[in-house]
């Protein structure tokens, strides 16, 4: 089961309202290479992993939840004080007419979150080169939204968690060579 | 709602945040080096800080963890600020 802890992993703190930034922004929240992709993914792989990383798609799937909570905290304190006509100027007009602001998993082009962003083929080292390739990619969304964010508070915010995605990769990538080693103590006849 | 809690709210709730990021960092490395004895003394150390630290936010601002913190009265597990609300 799950405990939750009535706080954020890292600080969030945003400048001014700015929906355009929050329309970015939820390419993270349910794009394909997003946080819920992301936890869901090693989540639920992890039944059918070999037990010497089951605590580490645990860990880091589970730390994904933490930061999915952070960039809903981005996009709510980007649009809450937003107007209609602030919400149209930034594209969320469709969003709007829909959702009014409540967060919804769709991503920066409204297509709605799918499972078919994520894959499970059971096979240990085909799984875990999806994690590494999906946390590259997620870092280098991060890196396309700073770029396109002119707000230094939230840059704090998205700065850390692009470098969450570096670690992640790297965690996966020892996961790899803990698995190549296992495999290579076998005897095959 | 949003709401602006004292200096001190942000001042203990950051060092706890420091606090926990070690914990996490030290975890998932643990998961890939788990015989690194140094590493898990660390880890060891900074779960108890954490705790302490924890009971002392508790006491001031409420219970921070879900079936683990203690309550007042009436309960305050779901008294305001949620985290997104700071």
């Amino acid at each position: 089961m799950w405990l939750y802890e009535k706080k954020l992993q890292y600080p969030v703190r945003v400048s001014q309202c700015n929906p355009r930034l929050a329309k970015f922004l939820i390419e993270q929240y349910g794009g394909a290479d997003g946080e819920l992709a992301a936890a869901l993914r090693y989540l639920n792989q992890r039944y059918s992993i070999p037990d010497k990383v089951i605590g580490l798609l645990t860990d880091i799937g589970t730390e994904e939840f933490a930061h999915l909570e952070m960039i809903a905290t981005m996009v709510y304190k980007l649009t809450k004080d937003a107007t209609p006509e602030q919400l149209k100027e930034a594209g969320l007009a469709p969003h709007y007419a829909n959702h009014d602001k409540a967060l919804f998993y769709h991503n920066a082009a409204g297509n709605p979150w799918t499972a078919e962003y994520i894959q499970a083929k059971g096979d240990p080292i085909a799984d875990l080169y999806e994690d590494i390739a999906a946390e590259e990619k997620a870092r280098a969304t991060y890196q396309w939204i700073i770029n396109l964010s002119d707000d230094p508070d939230l840059n704090d915010g998205l700065k850390f968690l692009r470098e969450r995605e570096i670690v992640h990769s790297q965690r996966f990538r020892e996961a790899v060579e803990i698995l190549k080693e296992e495999q290579g103590k076998k005897t095959f006849f | 709602m949003n709401k602006t809690m004292p200096p001190e709210y942000y001042r203990q709730l950051e060092e706890i945040q420091a606090i926990d990021f070690v914990l996490v960092e030290l975890t998932l490395y643990l998961d890939t080096h788990p015989k690194d004895k140094e590493a898990i003394e660390q880890y060891n150390h900074y779960a108890r800080q954490s705790k302490k630290m924890k009971k002392e936010f508790e006491k001031q601002f409420g219970p921070l963890l879900q079936y683990q913190s203690y309550s007042g009265y009436p309960w305050t597990w779901d008294n305001t600020p949620w985290p997104w609300q700071v």
